[in-house]
């Protein structure tokens, strides 16, 4: 019997768009998409992908891929398939777009549900665009898992999982019974680039398309549970005191000279 | 009387210093709401200390949670006990510290009670118009920051960032309660365990609590020039860290990763070499007295954060930085 592993994933706006890019409309309390950038799955989720990978690696898995949400950019989507996952299912529907963390949950809980049977469950530590780190512990909270954050290593035994979880200054270990989630943080490694065979494979994949109703999904449920009274971003007012010399060296002095001026050193 | 009720974590049979800070913001809003501030604490032993520490820096009540099941560290139990104890106390808010433990522990508090939560929050106040609490925290990694005020369900379950709120100065003279709550856990609460915890702690001084550090990014371009940054540091007694890019590099171990996803902070000099000032760099050292910028790229964003600023390549900038820095630390 192949291990079922479920890959949870977001498509989340590029957090390395540059900070002059990034804007806002406030009146709609929503990040404005920059011009040119095109969404990417968020990092971490494909950390969780490449853990699925190596387990797989290592023995006989079956790796599926769940997202929920409504504006797919498909290219970017299928990168978990040309990576090697087996199978994705994409909860499309008006009424799971832009979901808080509480309804996410929820959606993916239920499209788990769907799936039917699973061993293990895992998710990005956080999605980079809310940082919640919500979803993974609603997942297992929901579905009554045990539930392990911030892997750097997994490992499967019979009947159980071993996890490395990295910590500020080292890391624990900690074990539990299958099934699971087990989040995975980005000290697990670079996830792999996918090969030009793996994106052909993946180019003849067609996601499994689910709607909110195919889940049965009760509509009061997908509300928000909070109220977003604002959205802005910060302004500094700090103002850069620009040190200059004769050259780099000399600068590099007079640097040192003004920072003791100060009494900072 | 609805009561504002901090969770009380504690380790080695001490309260851990974040617990001062929820403190002290649950006082800062109990000063408009008027409530009680209290602390729920699972208790695995010194219980006498640690409440009269808690009374000290705020509560008005204290709630022992007892279990055996406490009595070994388990995320597990300790969410169940806290949950156990938010039914019975019935709080109108509940207060968590943005700690390895805290981050997980609000969300699934949260999923257990049906309530909304607020992640990450660096504010916390009363809402004047709908009279419920508004939690400010950022969000994109730092470059937005929202305001959100939580719907009718209580509690109102507020994870809080740490080093935020200053502790209140501690007063031995403050009264308050103490009371025991047993939670009578059921074994099967506790679904995982620890096996082995392994420390990495990095020799001299801490990162976290250093008076001055020095960051150093994908910019020095390898490991070697760290030892640049190691020898300053030594000199001005700091400590030496990193962007996420020079960790996942593998140059320096993710131990010294400074950011959102990585260490918080506070020194009163923070020195950059090389490190662009991604937000989510920002989010770690956002509370640095002084920040200063060595960076070839005159738009590079950490400029806007700096007070003072070189442009220029660190190969020629750094060597004599630190030549004059050991002149002038001898004198
Ligand atoms: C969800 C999420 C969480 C994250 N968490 C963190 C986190 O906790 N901490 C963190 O740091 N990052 C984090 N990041 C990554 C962050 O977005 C940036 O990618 C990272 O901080 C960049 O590191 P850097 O500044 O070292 O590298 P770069 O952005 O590549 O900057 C290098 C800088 O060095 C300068 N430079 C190059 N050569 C020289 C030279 N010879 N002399 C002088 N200057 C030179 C360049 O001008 C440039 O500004 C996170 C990202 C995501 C998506």
């Amino acid at each position: 019997m192949p291990l079922k592993i479920v890959v949870c994933v977001k498509q989340v706006m590029d957090p390395e768009t540059p900070v002059s890019a990034f804007k806002i409309d406030r009146d709609a309390k929503r990040v404005i998409p920059a011009p040119g950038i095109p969404p990417v799955v968020n990092g971490f989720d494909e950390n969780a992908v490449e853990a699925a990978l190596r387990l797989k690696d290592g023995g006989d898995a079956e790796i599926t891929v769940v997202s929920a949400g409504d504006n797919f950019v498909m290219d970017v989507m299928k990168k978990p398939l040309s990576m090697g996952a087996d199978r994705m299912v994409l909860v499309q529907d008006e009424a799971v777009e832009d979901l808080d963390g509480f309804a996410t949950a929820y959606t993916l809980a239920e499209a788990i549900k769907k799936l039917g049977e699973y061993d293990l469950i895992l998710c990005g530590r956080q999605a980079s665009d809310w940082d919640n780190a919500l979803v993974p512990l609603g997942i297992a909270e929901m579905l009554g898992l045990p539930c392990i954050t911030m892997a750097q290593k997994i490992e499967v035994t019979d009947g159980g999982v071993i996890v490395e979880r990295a910590m500020s200054d080292g890391y624990e270990v900690v074990e539990a019974s299958l099934p699971a989630l087990v989040t995975v943080s980005n000290e697990l490694g670079e996830p792999r680039y996918p090969t030009l065979r793996g994106i052909m494979t993946a180019s003849r994949k067609t996601p499994d398309i689910w709607s909110a109703s195919d889940l049965g999904l009760d509509r009061a449920r997908l509300a928000p549970s909070l109220e977003l009274a604002d959205l802005f971003v910060p302004v500094s007012d700090r103002q850069c005191e620009f040190i200059e010399g004769e050259d780099e060296a000399d600068a590099g002095r007079q640097l040192a000279l003004r920072l003791r001026e100060e009494k900072l050193i | 009387m609805t009561e504002i009720l901090v969770v009380g974590e504690a380790a080695n049979e001490k309260l851990q210093p974040v617990v001062g800070e929820l403190l002290a913001a649950a006082r800062s809003l109990s000063a408009s709401t008027g409530e009680e501030v209290s602390v729920a604490i699972p208790s695995a032993g010194g219980d006498e200390e640690i409440s009269s520490e808690a009374i000290a820096l705020g509560a008005d009540r204290v709630y022992m949670i007892r279990d055996p099941l406490l009595a070994e560290p388990s995320l597990d139990a300790q969410v169940a006990a806290i949950e156990t104890a938010c039914r019975q106390i019935e709080p109108s808010t509940v207060l968590v510290g943005r700690t390895p433990a805290g981050r997980d522990l609000g969300p699934r508090l949260a999923f257990r009670l049906g309530v909304g939560m607020a992640q990450d929050c660096v504010q916390i106040e009363l809402d004047d118009a709908t009279q419920r609490v508004a939690a400010t925290r950022p969000v994109y990694g730092g470059n937005a920051v929202a305001r959100m005020i939580f719907k009718d369900a209580n509690p109102q379950i507020v994870v809080l960032r740490a080093k935020v709120y200053e502790p209140l100065e501690p007063d031995s003279s403050r009264k308050g309660d103490v009371v025991a709550i047993q939670a009578n856990l059921d074994a099967s609460v506790i679904q995982t365990r620890l096996v082995e915890t392994v420390n990495r702690e990095a020799e001299g001084v801490r990162m976290e609590d250093a008076p001055i550090v020095i960051g150093g990014g994908r910019g020095l371009g390898g490991p070697e020039p760290f030892e640049m940054l190691e020898d300053l540091a030594k000199l001005l007694g700091g400590a030496v860290g990193a962007s996420r890019a020079v960790c996942d590099a593998g140059w320096l171990d993710h131990s010294y990763q400074i950011g959102l996803t990585g260490k918080t902070i506070t020194p009163g000099l923070y020195i950059t070499v090389g490190i662009s000032g991604a937000s989510q760099h920002m989010a770690g050292c956002s509370g640095a007295k002084s920040l200063v910028a060595i960076n070839r790229d005159s738009d590079a964003n950490i400029f806007k954060e700096a007070a003072f600023g070189v442009v220029g390549d660190w190969k020629n900038v750094l060597p004599s930085f630190i030549e004059t820095v050991r002149e002038l630390v001898k004198s």
